[in-house]
């Protein structure tokens, strides 16, 4: 508390107007980097009406999108999920060498291009790839199908829950689960009722985070998909090919989609912000309330 | 429950935590493991709790009532265990912390809700927390947390309560009235108790026997009145308690250092080593004129009439500050003030020589 | 000092195997496929390919359009953290929440609406082609788009570090007869410096891999704006499978270069401050 009143006190001293201009540099600059680009979608869908907007999800390869989207994030965000809280147990329960690159391994999706990222699986599952030949004599397809996709969006996705969760359960420490193993309980008696309930909220946080990527991921998926429309279209490629039929209004309003659940994601991640501080916020004698023995 | 550690040592990375600690703890004790942070006191505890294990080592054990329990895990050695920050289940009520020992058990054995339901209070009631089981943790108190986690401890029958500093996250007057409580708590459910603490007032009010720890070893191993009369280290006697270190010289058997002479007990110390002579604050008499042949000269440089003894710090001739402790009877028999000149002469002491401890 | 060894809590053998096969599978495996096809090639082919003119001008662009958005958005996204940080007014929050808006909201959508507002008949578009200035399809449009998604980089690599200090040490110095500027040349920007450099960095590293919000607005036309990223689909879309690994061998080094360098950053300024 009295840290932030010092900043604050602090940040009054410095001349009225360096505050004011550096509050209107602030809010200028954001509004037309940020605000801008995210009003644009919805004015651009709803330009030609409410009517014309709607049209737009009439269309059969508009639905076929929304389900191929939902179908990859269903998938991949589920399978990110265990896979985070399996390797934040690991590494933020025990310790051992080499922890250090393991994280910096797990992060490494996020440093790579997602054209790439695409691009690793055709030469893993492709024609001209180690297992494109072999898969093709039993009739599976991976890239330019639907599997690709999925395993593009897994890719892109793959740091998010744990990203979270590491540092979260590094923080809690294992006090709590020692206290449960003393008392008898099992390993897995442990994890769903003492460290899951610890970590529920940054599971969430990860999880929305996880899902607003596997929705929105274009370039990876792009590299992987055909073209073929209705085929394996997710929403971000059926926009790219209506905005390259100069079908504007469709393409915004498929867009709005997105935008919309970039939104709900910024409120949500807002929100679970606040939750996670409380969780994170181990000291419990902080909150002391007196002391009658 | 009789406990047994063997020959144990931990070490992690290049920090050792333990060296080769060999203790016996009785049935029905209260032991407090006693030593500064870094002594490897709270590895010791979590060694025999199972939650740290012993570097490999042929000849280490660690034995429940004779038995070796190396092979068993912590859920399976019946300890009730007490943390320091309590690691109460934050999301769980009083009440759901209490019973969370025996929801957790295999189904055959678990209890029935009402049996649950009675045990609990019961629990509750000797932590005279009756009406709290619906709160959760954020709503107690310190003190109340850390009645809640013994309780919880308690509620798998433990055949023995490992105490990790469970009050030094608390006030000082808190801390004496659970203190207390503990003491009384043990004798009634005739456990073994294992206390881990920094405190040497709260290890010596309350334990039966005090181990002593420093450095990832035991300095000494017996009842409070023993350790504390009679110490056999320089790290024990400085550990427990304010003293006056002197440096002397031995001489004919006897540590001299000016006027003042300290008989040895072991008289075949030859003379000339450098000897230290250790003496308690309220182990000294002071007076206005030389007393006999064995006393030093000092001035009273400081007097704090605050508290049941007055506390006295003289400055002797080498400028060495001596604490006395005086009855405030005795300082106004000798009426002293600031400045004046005493002589100061130990009742007991300790003397110690390298090599020669005594 | 020293971590305990948790040698006794369970699931580790069960946890760890999980991740380390699930983490071979999807990303270190596939990885592998691309530096060991890029291996296949002799090296005076690759060196061609990567070192060809077209190739080179994508790399030009590439680096230099996101040069100079990072340090757009070190610029700005220093003044943004400030004003969150230390000042109260009306929006802060809102300020605060919008600024993530890049990560959460799809590269393409942002394409398409940067490219709506930025074309010739854009929203703000239209007001700049009078005056000569060029948006999309120009290096200035690829700059607007990767400082876009690069701002979020900056501004949240900063606040922690403007939340801790936590106004004491100005204070101090305040005390000590140093007036604002000094306080602010002295004390305050020599304690952001590694958190300034860091977001640089971020923001840098990720404009170097951005597609989707670039392309749109690029226009992609061969040795003028295209950018490495497109020129690998390209050459994917010509079936020149090994041409594009070498080229994403390449990017890819250049990207772990630039963590490597944050990292070191990270390292060195946490042996100077101390903290973890």
């Amino acid at each position: 508390m009295s840290e932030t009143t010092n900043r604050l006190r602090s940040g009054q001293q410095d001349p009225m107007w360096v505050r004011y201009l550096a509050i209107t540099i602030s809010l200028a600059f954001t509004s037309l980097m940020l605000v801008l680009p995210l009003c644009v979608v919805f004015w651009e869908a709803l330009r030609k009406g409410v009517w014309v907007y709607f049209a737009a999800f009439q269309d059969r390869n508009a639905i076929q999108a929304i389900y191929m989207t939902c179908l990859a994030a269903g998938i991949a965000v589920p399978l990110n999920l265990v896979f985070g809280i399996a390797a934040s147990w690991a590494i933020a329960k025990f310790s051992f060498r080499g922890k250090g690159f393991l994280i910096a391994l797990i992060d490494l999706p996020f440093a790579i291009s997602p054209v790439i990222s695409g691009l690793v699986y055709i030469l893993v599952f492709g024609m001209q790839g180690w297992l494109g030949k072999w898969l093709e004599g039993y009739g599976i397809q991976i890239i330019f199908a639907v599997p690709g996709i999925v395993l593009a969006t897994i890719f892109v996705t793959f740091p998010f829950v744990a990203r979270e969760l590491i540092p979260l359960m590094e923080e809690q420490g294992s006090e709590e689960e020692w206290a449960a193993i003393s008392l008898g309980a099992s390993g897995w008696q442990t994890f769903w009722r003492v460290t899951l309930p610890n970590i529920k909220w940054g599971v969430l946080y990860g999880v929305l985070l996880c899902n607003a990527r596997a929705m929105g991921e274009f370039g990876a998926v792009s590299v992987v998909s055909s073209n073929i429309r209705g085929g394996t279209n997710t929403l971000p490629l059926h926009i790219d090919a209506l905005h390259a039929d100069y079908n504007s209004v469709a393409a915004f309003s498929m867009a709005s989609i997105l935008a919309l659940l970039g939104v709900v994601t910024l409120i949500g991640k807002t929100l679970l912000e606040r939750k996670l501080v409380n969780e994170s916020s181990q000291s419990l004698e902080s909150t002391a309330t007196g002391d009658a023995i | 429950m009789s406990i047994e550690v063997k020959n144990i040592s931990k070490t992690f990375g290049s920090f050792t935590a333990l060296k080769n600690i060999s203790l016996k703890i009785e049935n029905g004790e209260l032991i407090s493991l006693l030593g500064p942070s870094g002594s490897g006191k709270t590895t010791l505890l979590r060694v025999i709790a199972g939650m740290e294990l012993p570097d490999p080592s042929p000849d280490s054990q660690v034995l429940f009532f004779g038995e070796d329990v190396a092979n068993r895990p912590v859920g399976d050695r019946k300890v009730g265990f007490v943390f320091q920050h309590y690691a109460l289940f934050k999301h769980m009520s009083v009440y759901e912390n209490i019973a969370f020992g025996l929801r957790v058990r295999p189904r055959a054995l678990r209890p029935n809700e009402a049996t649950i339901r009675e045990k609990v209070h019961s629990l509750l009631a000797l932590i005279q927390l009756e009406g709290f089981g619906s709160r959760f943790p954020k709503q107690l108190s310190g003190g109340q947390r850390q009645r809640v986690a013994l309780a919880r401890a308690l509620a798998i029958e433990p055949q023995v309560l490992l105490l990790d500093e469970p009050f030094g996250a608390l006030d000082a007057k808190v801390r004496k009235g659970l203190r207390d409580w503990l003491r009384g708590l043990h004798d009634e459910l005739n456990t073994t108790t294992i206390l881990v603490t920094h405190d040497q007032e709260e290890a010596l009010e309350v334990s039966d026997r005090v181990v002593v720890m420093n450095q990832a070893r035991i300095e000494q191993v017996g009842a409070p009145a023993e350790v504390f009369h009679h110490p056999e280290s320089e790290f024990v006697i400085d550990f427990l308690g304010n003293v006056n270190v002197f440096q002397g010289r031995i001489n004919q058997g006897q540590a001299v250092l000016e006027n003042m002479r300290v008989k040895l007990s072991d008289p075949t110390i030859p003379d000339g080593e450098q000897a230290k002579v250790y003496v308690r604050p309220n182990d000294i008499t002071i007076d206005k004129n030389s007393i006999g042949d064995s006393s030093i000269e000092a001035s009273v440089t400081r007097i704090n009439r605050a508290g049941v003894q007055a506390k006295l710090s003289l400055a002797s001739k080498n400028n060495e500050e001596i604490r006395v402790d005086v009855s405030m009877e005795r300082l106004l028999e000798l009426g002293l003030q600031l400045g004046d000149t005493v002589y100061v002469h130990p009742t007991k002491a300790r003397v110690f020589v390298p090599d020669y401890t005594i | 000092m020293t971590k305990n060894r948790k040698a006794a809590l369970p699931g580790f053998g069960l946890t760890m195997g999980y991740t380390l096969l699930y983490l071979s599978l999807i990303v270190l495996i596939p990885l592998i496929a691309l530096f060991l096809k890029a291996a296949t090639m002799d090296f005076s082919e690759f060196y061609q390919t990567v070192t060809s003119k077209r190739v080179l001008a994508a790399y030009r662009l590439t680096f230099g359009a996101s040069l100079i958005a990072a340090l757009i958005n070190t610029f700005f996204g220093a003044i943004v953290a400030w004003s969150i940080v230390r000042y109260r007014f009306f929006g802060r929050r809102f300020l605060d929440a919008i600024i993530d808006l890049p990560f959460a909201m799809p590269t393409a959508v942002s394409g398409i609406a940067l490219m709506a507002i930025y074309a010739r008949t854009g929203l703000i578009g239209k007001y700049l082609e009078p005056l000569g200035i060029k948006t999309a399809i120009s290096p200035l449009g690829i700059v607007i788009a990767l400082t876009f998604i690069g701002l979020p980089f900056v501004v949240r690599t900063l606040q922690p570090a403007l939340e801790e200090l936590d106004g004491e040490s100005e204070q101090a110095a305040a005390s000590l007869g140093a007036n604002r500027l000094q306080t602010f040349f002295r004390v305050i920007v020599p304690s952001l410096l590694p958190s300034l450099l860091t977001g640089f960095t971020l923001a840098f590293a990720r404009a170097l891999g951005e597609y989707g919000s670039v392309i749109y607005i690029a226009g992609n036309i061969p040795m003028k704006t295209e950018i490495a990223s497109l020129l690998i689909v390209s050459k994917l879309d010509t079936s020149d499978v090994p041409g594009a690994a070498a080229i994403a061998v390449v990017m890819l080094m250049a990207t772990f270069l630039i963590l490597l360098l944050v990292q070191g950053i990270q390292w060195w300024s946490q042996r100077i401050t101390g903290r973890n």
